[in-house]
């Protein structure tokens, strides 16, 4: 309990040091970048009224960061949708893999701003388009965790698999998969963690409404404190977004 | 004909040949103990046996045919328990009873579950998965499970080796009374690391070397207990000639080990 409060309080002495940089660098440093206290009073209405809706590209935070949360929900349902099977598929097949590892090894390093032209092209609108280079960026670690698991199931369960006779499809959800959740979850959350990456060079790009989108239109209407508050938001709701999986994570592997 | 039978195995891995011209024949009902020490191959000839591993040469046959899988109405039990630790303990016999008997309805293959955790004294631990179990409590679910499939063909690879001296006695005890309840009675296979355990249990041990040792049966009334067979002149005899097949194995082992060429050793003058 002491620990947690010493913990706590470390990281508050860690916030400050950070915010006093901040004021430092925007004093001494660099005139255009808005001070810590100057952020505040002009994103106050934004954080203190989150909800409310003045304009299309005027909304709150919250409304904002929500709009970014559900385009990521989207995106990294529909990458893991494709990512895990894939993962299995991979895992159990070394012909498959063998035949498919080099292009994952090529698609995987590709930037979302590479991606999105081509979804632009494909689909022809912006929704879609982010959505697909979000699942095409943040699929990865889940095809490769989920490939890595089903690969290091335990030989005891191979052989009790054998020894019982199980069905194939018996061997597939009472052996196979539990034997594999728990690395298919540390694929997920690193997948959420890249889908949330991705979000804003997708809005950015796209120009929709939301966290990524708001920052690059404050940034073309030179009110530069609102960028800084929408980095402080994406790191918190990124930050939860761990966190939150994290827990999942961790209740797995007990399991 | 013998019921279960290795005929010529032999298995190498890369050039270390652990098993040599394996012959062994198990008449239906008998029980049989391969004694070895730590390194003999008795975990490679088991896996051979239950069609887990295939042979360099020979073959295993189950009354007549060859056993090429894992067969049916054969049960297994391992010296790690093997439990599916996502399953809890009556999930665990559940998914062997589902797939020994798919004909049954529901309640009957809930009942058998049941029956089985009973008898190994589970009954009221059911719902635990095997992470909440001590070691003992997890090995009377594993041979819950391989009872509860109503074996005809019993595989023990080590199935007492993890436990305590105190659990081991217990659960040896349980296990004659189990196969004592069945009719007919399972045809039993284990290996073992223990000539004690061996005499205890079983109809005729065998010691493996590099090869089998002959056969020697024990003919003792069961049940036995470790404290009548410590002043049995039968068991003391068993236990002195498989103690001594096993010492000359090792000794012929660890000659084997000696290199072929004489070594040269260099000329160290010193200054």
């Amino acid at each position: 309990m002491v620990a947690a409060i010493k913990n706590f309080l470390l990281s508050l002495v860690g916030i400050a040091l950070v915010i006093g940089v901040w004021a430092a660098v925007s004093t001494w440093f660099s005139a255009d970048l808005p001070s810590p206290i100057k952020t505040w009073k002009e994103s106050e209405l934004y954080v203190l009224q989150p909800w409310e809706k003045r304009g299309e590209m005027d909304q709150g935070i919250g409304l904002m960061a929500m709009y970014s949360l559900i385009r990521v929900a989207k995106g990294f349902l529909l990458g893991i949708l494709f990512g895990a099977p894939l993962g299995l598929l991979l895992g159990a097949s070394q012909l498959l893999s063998k035949m498919f590892d080099p292009v994952i090894q090529v698609l995987r390093p590709i930037s979302p701003l590479a991606w999105l032209p081509l979804g632009l092209i494909l689909f022809r609108q912006s929704e879609p388009a982010a959505l697909f280079t979000i699942a095409v960026c943040s699929m990865w670690p889940t095809v490769i965790n989920t490939m890595h698991g089903v690969r290091s199931i335990p030989q005891d369960y191979v052989n009790v698999a054998k020894v019982l006779r199980l069905s194939p499809w018996k061997r597939f959800t009472k052996v196979l998969l539990p034997s594999t959740l728990p690395y298919m979850f540390t694929g997920f959350r690193l997948s959420l963690g890249i889908a949330w990456l991705v979000i804003v060079a997708s809005e950015m790009l796209t120009g929709t409404p939301g966290v990524g989108g708001f920052l690059w239109q404050e940034y073309n209407s030179l009110v530069y404190s609102h960028i800084l508050l929408c980095i402080l938001t994406i790191g918190v709701v990124g930050f939860t977004l761990d966190r939150l999986m994290g827990l999942i994570e961790a209740k797995l592997r007990i399991a | 004909m013998a019921y279960f039978k290795l005929q010529g195995v032999g298995k190498s891995f890369g050039v270390r040949r652990v098993l040599h011209e394996v012959n062994l024949f198990v008449e239906e009902g008998e029980f049989v103990t391969i004694v070895g020490t730590s390194g003999s191959g008795k975990t490679t000839l088991i896996k051979i046996a239950s069609g887990l591993m295939n042979p360099d040469t020979g073959g295993v046959f189950l009354a007549g045919l060859p056993v090429t899988s894992f067969p049916a109405r054969a049960a297994m039990v391992f010296q790690n328990y093997s439990l599916l630790p996502w399953l809890s303990a009556k999930e665990n016999v559940r998914l062997a009873v589902e797939s020994a008997f798919p004909q049954w309805n529901r309640t009957q293959q809930l009942d058998q579950v049941t029956k089985y955790l009973e008898i190994v004294g589970l009954g009221a631990a059911a719902g635990k998965r095997p992470g909440q179990l001590s070691g003992g409590m997890r090995q009377r679910v594993a041979i819950a499970r391989a009872f509860a499939v109503e074996p005809a063909l019993m595989l023990l690879d080590e199935p007492f080796g993890a436990l305590d001296a105190l659990t081991r006695a217990t659960l040896q005890a349980e296990l004659i009374k189990l196969i004592g309840q069945q009719s007919p009675r399972a045809t039993v296979l284990m290996i073992s690391n223990s000539v004690d355990e061996a005499i205890l249990l079983s109809d005729r041990v065998v010691a493996l070397g590099t090869k089998l040792s002959p056969a020697v049966p024990v003919t003792l009334a069961h049940p036995r207990t470790h404290k009548a067979l410590q002043h049995e002149e039968e068991a003391v005899k068993v236990k002195a000639r498989i103690t001594e097949f096993l010492l000359a194995a090792g000794t012929a082992k660890s000659a084997e080990c000696q290199p072929v060429e004489p070594r040269i050793l260099a000329q160290v003058v010193p200054e």
